[in-house]
């Protein structure tokens, strides 16, 4: 182990899937009571780069180096349970878990999904949905949490409370949190650390500076740098369907 | 009644209800024409078995689990769709089975046996293969049943939280092999999978939990076992497809029972 505080540390990443390169060159640590987030356009190598940091995917070249007996606690981005399959919430958490019902039952407090243990998983609204996926997480009890787009399906308010919680479970837990999210400016507030992926590390950093960084702007073009100034500022213009984000291709970088 | 009658009922019995508990994972992981493929495949085994005088259950099994690796293999290489490469496998493999059996001249088989099964001819040592094949896939079946069900819900978190998942889906494919092995001679290789499949969608209706879903499935075979019997018995009909009648008949009953809560 090269860092000492990294719970898990990729080097030199290299994924391609079908003669096209996916991952190239990526470097990425995480580390206790640190929250890192991935963003990225669709089909930057995100979740790709998740299933190498976990093992589920062996990188054509580079390595990924994990702390020695860590529970990892893992999110994944679509989780459906068969139709056919009659499963309660309750029944679907202890898959995970054989513990002590009183042990998990802290967890389930914490998200606030004790009504919903007796119902199908698949009667869960998108927000419940993605709740039952993070305590199923940790109920692990885990030293790592890798998140895979954690807030998708969940409305706008859901999205800040959930972020809120990952923070707060960062700091009870004093896990460190990999997480792939679409917008920085929702999980800002939350995060420590911020990587750029569009196949390669765009940029990396704080988030206030990733937000400003040349190449994040090029990225995501204007829309989201007007979103964030519209945080900061105030309604003072209107926005239409111009500088989509994932239509913006012309990027390149030396 | 009579010894013969006893007996099949008895096979039938202990084939309901180890295909019903695989049934309802085969129904779950939308494997329904795997274990086509497979059970196809036994007639390859069966023909296999005869030419190189080894037992027949042994080589359907060995068949069986030889043709889910190549699938296995197959699947890697995603050149092709899994229905594709199951549709070349499964008729490959019963053609080639079929003309095995054609080059020996010596052998006299029952063709229709093997496809539909002959639950009224079935032999102490039929029976004694039946049940001590059955508690062996149970109790196996028993013991990955938490990691198997964690698999199904998905496979990479299981992963993650430490399943073996390569070992548990290559334990399930040995299960369906050996299921298809030693009922073969009672519902026959074409309508093996129905009794796995029909009793587990019929269920599902009636379960709240995963294990409810498997035991009602079994009731529901047995049921369909004891009602095709004496279908068969009555009018004289042939009892292996009497009795897959029987379980379709108890799926449609069951769609129109009107709904609960």
């Amino acid at each position: 182990m090269t860092d000492a505080s990294s719970l898990v540390k990729a080097t030199g990443i290299e994924v391609s899937l079908g003669g096209r390169a996916i991952l190239d060159r990526v470097d990425l640590s995480v580390s206790r009571d640190r929250i890192v987030t991935l963003i990225g356009p669709n089909g930057a190598g995100k979740t790709t780069l998740v299933r190498v940091m976990l093992g589920l995917l062996k990188p054509d070249a580079g390595r990924v180096e994990r702390m020695r007996g860590i529970t990892i606690g893992y999110m994944p981005q679509k989780l459906q349970v068969p139709e056919n399959l009659p499963l309660t919430v309750r029944r679907f958490l202890r898959l995970a878990c054989d513990r002590e019902e009183a042990a998990c039952e802290q967890v389930i407090q914490e998200l606030g999904i004790a009504h919903l243990l007796q119902q199908p998983m698949q009667n869960l609204s998108g927000g419940e949905h993605q709740r039952v996926l993070l305590a199923r997480a940790l109920l692990r009890e885990p030293d790592l949490l890798v998140l895979d787009e954690p807030v998708q399906g969940v409305d706008v308010t859901g999205q800040s409370e959930l972020y809120a919680l990952i923070g707060r479970i960062r700091d009870t837990y004093h896990c460190g949190v990999l997480m792939i999210s679409h917008d920085l400016h929702l999980v800002m507030a939350t995060t420590d650390d911020v990587l750029c992926l569009n196949g390669h590390v765009c940029c990396s950093g704080h988030p206030e500076n990733v937000s400003r960084h040349p190449a994040y702007l090029e990225l995501f073009g204007s829309k989201v740098a007007d979103n964030l100034a519209v945080y900061t500022h105030h309604h003072d213009h209107a926005h239409d369907i111009h500088g989509n984000i994932i239509e913006k291709q012309e990027h390149d970088h030396g | 009644m009579d010894d013969f009658l006893v007996r099949a009922l008895a096979a039938g019995v202990g084939v309901a209800l180890v295909a019903a508990p695989l049934g309802v994972f085969v129904v779950w992981r939308r494997m329904a024409y795997f274990g086509d493929t497979l059970a196809h495949s036994a007639l390859l085994g069966v023909a296999l078995g005869f030419l190189l005088g080894i037992s027949l259950n042994l080589a359907v099994i060995s068949v069986s689990l030889l043709i889910a690796l190549l699938l296995l293999a197959l699947q890697n290489r995603k050149q092709l769709a899994t229905d594709t490469l199951l549709g070349i496998l499964a008729h490959s493999a019963l053609s080639v089975g079929l003309v095995v059996m054609a080059f020996q001249q010596d052998v006299r088989v029952d063709l229709m046996g093997y496809l539909f099964g002959d639950i009224l001819a079935v032999t102490i040592t039929d029976l004694l293969w039946v049940w001590g094949g059955g508690v062996v896939v149970l109790t196996v079946l028993a013991l990955v049943w938490q990691q198997l069900l964690a698999i199904t819900v998905h496979e990479e978190l299981a992963q993650v939280e430490g399943v073996p998942v390569l070992r548990t889906r290559l334990l399930f494919m040995l299960m369906i092999a050996m299921v298809i092995a030693v009922s073969m001679k009672i519902v026959g290789v074409l309508l093996i999978t129905s009794m796995m499949i029909i009793p587990a969608a019929a269920a599902r209706r009636f379960s709240s939990t995963p294990e409810q879903m498997a035991f009602v499935a079994a009731l529901i075979g047995i049921l369909a076992v004891g009602l095709g019997l004496a279908g068969s018995w009555f009018s004289d009909t042939p009892a292996g497809p009497s009795i897959v009648v029987s379980a379709a008949l108890l799926f449609l009953v069951v769609q129109l029972l009107p709904a609960r809560r």
